[in-house]
């Protein structure tokens, strides 16, 4: 492109392509290929959820930063570069085949880095744009476009910054208007323009004759000029202030490079195609720093161009605008509307009333999973935006170690866990209690205890007897074994608290200025996000726990009209009430309404049906099951399958707890287990936060766990790896 | 049509034709040096090779990522430690390893070697494990999660002999 352009009268800025060549001799001198496909293939692409792509991307993303090139291709690529930038400022762009071509962009889903200064930071910043080839956006994209994922390769641009006076964008065609094109420019770098910080005069001309139609001028203010370790945004000067950046003639000459790069790219196809044009203005000459053909994702073409810092920040304000909303107004109502419901006395009321309180309380439970939806779990994002600036500038060895900051910031279930703790710990220290609550005698203190205890922490603790009764079954297990590993937040961990003090001390030293100020804020946000993941669920788990309680006391009232013949749901028994919760409720609506209407409850087969084809079907005995590595630690034990809620209280100390997702409901029983095995994958779901909280084992995104383990199976849980082993199966 | 028996032979490659009356490789020094260059390509060509270990009177081969050193003395391999493969080898460290390089064509009859080692399992000793290592990680660089993981072991097997077949029927031992 070099050359061309020079030929054609075009200035582009000095720069070196490394080709594709480097990047595969790089992949496979160091093992990165295979180590690449073999974390792709532990499960197939289809299959995984956005977390775990996420997890996917991120982990690569970390083998690239931490593999360092081979020494005799190191040392050439650095002599090269030396000899060619110096000390020089230089940005570092992808250029992946078939990247920009007629048909597809991927304008903003690789990565970009400008102002690399020196060449050790050169190569660094080289793998992590490469490792882009394979960031979550980048993967969805090339599967979306029917590429082929493990063909990928990628060239990089390296190109010398040149700090113009002036600098802007130029549509050679108005994505919006075809017959105009648009200019815009700003005092300074491009930065401030593509970052959204400094406003841009803008003009819209006439496409066929080049004349300007409008000239939009901006508040001019500001500027981003280059320091000398990075760029500032500066005032400008008064008279900067009042003169727009572009002369008319100005104007027409950017415009006339839109045409220019147009012919020059456009011919090679046989078709035109109207350029996107980013250029700067230097000593009176125009450079181009980058064209590329208008797409549709001309809006996200920006983006690409910012530094990675700023590039989050835009999503770091929006972030910032949840959290507001969530912590300030969403989780108070949730609180109060489930503390309102609580009050309610239902056994009083009459089959209509119950009826149309069930109604409500259905009502009100779908709006707030809307909202959860919607609003809390677009937020758990924080958490991994603070993950990505963490391992971009700390580099750490193991690409989770963010996890340990975010965590220990008091988390509602962890609390929980401590009062339970403490319940067991005084059941421990009174054997006479201890042989009362085996027995399953009430006890007024242990009892008021309870009440308490369910009442703040709610969750999926209805109030059926059974749940709690399950729950004195729990504290008789607990409280028969010596206690189980310490909270993190009790004294004994001060060592732990000293190490994390001491990450936070670590990343925040790697940033300057006002940056400081944005990493002390992402870390916050990021710390809200974890903390929120786990407490939302708590305070939705209460809603639906409220729902609940009153389809259980409809149920109550079916079984006294005694239907004859009904199949009743069971709705104690159920794990998860989501799935079916509409046609429950409409169901136990109509039939409290009207009496006759009992038939329909015949007409449910669905449970009926899924076991008929499970026992058709022999099944396979695992052996050996793949997962991610959730919880790094290995041990053994017999499982305990949970299939419905009155599983929890079944697990003995010991166990490995196998489960569908772990909701943060459950995770009271976490501290008793020796490992946790997941169907659902993910990092930073609530098993391995929990998981890494205690230091337990823990293997996620095993798919079919639940159907494939039996209860009773004796297993081995490797979190190094994420395998589980089948050691013995329970042959009863 | 009938073939003459000298016509087939004439198909044959030449080697088998002189297989009768071949002198022992072991006898040789010059041909052991040969053919153990020859082992030592073959080996550096293949990733894979089978594992055969006994559990309580039965056989159990897998499939395993190995390694040899320069003098082909060592065969390293390794695996999680939650393996039958892992609680066999435990109990009884005698193993044998097939080692070949057949495509599954009939081409492999006239073509393929396949190697047959027989040894016992030692445990990598810490003075020796940074060179072995090296000499794995050469070989499976991508392997180097599963090699470093607190559940994995990594062995070797001190090979007494390999029984070498080739052209399908010639076979020859050789200590080393």
């Amino acid at each position: 492109m070099k050359k061309e352009g020079r030929k054609e009268g075009i200035n582009v800025p000095r720069g070196a392509c490394i080709s594709t060549a480097v990047y595969n001799d790089y992949v496979d001198k160091t093992g990165l290929r295979g180590r690449i496909l073999l974390e792709l293939n532990r499960k197939p692409f289809e299959e995984m959820r956005w977390e775990e792509l996420w997890d996917l991307s991120e982990k690569i993303k970390h083998m690239f930063a931490r593999t360092p090139f081979p020494p005799e291709m190191g040392t050439e690529l650095e002599e090269k570069l030396a000899g060619y930038f110096g000390e020089k400022a230089v940005a570092v762009r992808s250029s992946a085949p078939g990247e920009d071509s007629a048909k597809t962009s991927f304008a903003g889903v690789h990565a970009s880095y400008v102002n690399v200064w020196g060449t050790e930071a050169i190569l660094r910043h080289l793998r992590l744009v490469w490792a882009s080839l394979w960031s979550d956006s980048a993967l969805l994209y090339r599967k979306e476009m029917g590429l082929d994922i493990f063909k990928s390769a990628m060239a990089v641009l390296i190109q010398e910054i040149v700090e113009g006076r002036v600098s802007g964008v130029a549509f050679g065609m108005n994505p919006e208007d075809a017959s105009e094109a648009l200019v815009e420019a700003v005092y300074g770098l491009n930065k401030g323009l593509v970052d959204g910080t400094v406003e841009p005069d803008r003009w819209v001309l006439e496409r066929k004759s080049g004349n300007i139609k409008k000239h939009y001028h901006a508040e001019r203010g500001r500027g981003v000029f280059g320091t000398e370790e990075g760029t500032e945004l500066r005032e400008l000067p008064e008279n900067l202030k009042e003169t727009p950046p572009l002369t008319q003639e100005e104007v027409a000459q950017v415009f006339n490079l839109t045409l220019k790069t147009e012919t020059l790219f456009g011919s090679r196809e046989g078709i035109r195609k109207p350029q996107d044009v980013e250029w700067t203005i230097r000593d009176n000459t125009l450079y181009t720093l980058q064209s590329r053909p208008i797409t549709t994702l001309v809006g996200e073409d920006r983006d690409e161009k910012r530094l990675w810092h700023l590039s989050l920040r835009r999503s770091f304000g929006n972030l910032k605008e949840l959290r507001e909303t969530i912590e300030e107004k969403q989780i108070p109502a949730m609180q109060a509307e489930a503390r309102e419901l609580e009050k309610e006395e239902l056994s009083g009321l009459t089959e209509s009333t119950l009826a149309k309180e069930i109604e409500r309380r259905a009502g009100i439970y779908r709006k707030w999973h809307d909202i959860y939806w919607d609003e809390f779990i677009p937020f758990a994002h924080g958490a991994r935006l603070f993950g990505q600036v963490y391992n971009e500038t700390v580099d750490p060895k193991d690409p989770y170690e963010f996890a340990d900051l975010l965590s220990g910031t008091g988390m509602l279930s962890l609390e929980r866990n401590r009062k339970l703790e403490e319940m067991a710990g005084k059941l421990r220290k009174a054997p006479g209690l201890l042989q009362k609550a085996k027995n399953l005698t009430p006890d007024p203190g242990l009892g008021k205890e309870l009440d308490a205890f369910i009442s703040e922490y709610g969750g999926s603790y209805s109030e059926s007897s059974a749940a709690r009764e399950g729950l004195v079954r729990l504290l008789v297990e607990m409280a028969s074994s010596p206690p189980l590993s310490q909270p993190p937040a009790s004294p004994v961990k001060t060592k732990e608290q000293d190490r994390i003090r001491k990450l936070k001390e670590n990343f925040l030293s790697r940033f300057e200025g006002e940056k400081e100020q944005f990493a002390a804020e992402l870390l916050d946000l990021g710390r809200a996000s974890y903390r929120l993941r786990d407490d939302d669920n708590i305070y939705l788990g209460k809603i639906e726990a409220e729902l609940r309680r009153a389809l259980l006391e409809g149920e109550k009232r079916l079984k006294k009209r005694g239907l004859k013949g009904a199949k009743l749901p069971e709705i104690e028994k159920l794990p998860n009430l989501e799935p079916i919760i509409e046609e429950i409720t409409e169901k136990m609506i109509k039939t409290l309404k009207d009496p006759k209407y009992s038939f329909e409850w015949k007409k449910s087969g669905k449970t009926e049906k899924t076991e008929k084809t499970e026992k058709t079907e022999e099944k396979l005995k695992p052996r050996q099951l793949l997962g991610n590595p959730s919880g790094p630690g290995t041990s053994q034990g017999s499982a305990r399958v949970i299939l419905q809620e009155s599983d929890l209280y079944d697990i003995k100390a010991g166990e490995v707890l196998v489960c569908d997702a772990v909701d943060p409901n459950m995770t009271f029983i976490v501290p008793l287990c020796s490992a946790i095995v997941e169907r659902r994958g993910g990092m930073l779901i609530h098993g391995a936060i929990i998981a890494r909280e205690y230091g337990i084992p823990c293997v996620t995104g095993v798919p079919d766990a639940t159907k494939l383990i039996k209860n009773g199976d004796y297993l081995a849980v490797d979190g190094y790896l994420g395998i589980v082993t089948v050691l013995e199966r329970r042959d009863w | 049509m009938l073939i003459t028996k000298d016509e087939i032979a004439s198909l044959l490659p030449h080697k088998l034709q002189v297989q009768e009356g071949e002198v022992p490789v072991e006898s040789k020094g010059l041909e052991k040096t040969k053919l153990l260059e020859d082992l030592r390509e073959l080996f550096g060509t293949q990733p894979l090779a089978v594992l055969a270990t006994q559990g309580e009177g039965t056989p159990y081969v897998s499939l395993i990522a190995f390694a040899s050193d320069e003098k082909l003395k060592y065969l390293l391999f390794s695996t999680t430690k939650a393996t039958r493969k892992y609680a066999n080898l435990s109990a009884n460290p005698s193993v044998s390893l097939l080692i070949d390089n057949r495509k599954n064509t009939l081409e492999d009859f006239r073509d393929a070697v396949a190697v047959t080692a027989l040894g016992k399992i030692e445990p990598v000793e810490d003075f020796e494990l940074r060179i072995m290592e090296n000499i794995y990680l050469m070989k499976h660089p991508h392997l180097v999660d599963f090699l470093h993981s607190p559940t994995n072991a990594f062995l070797k097997i001190n090979v007494e002999k390999y029984i070498v077949v080739s052209h399908f029927q010639h076979v020859v031992e050789v200590k080393v």
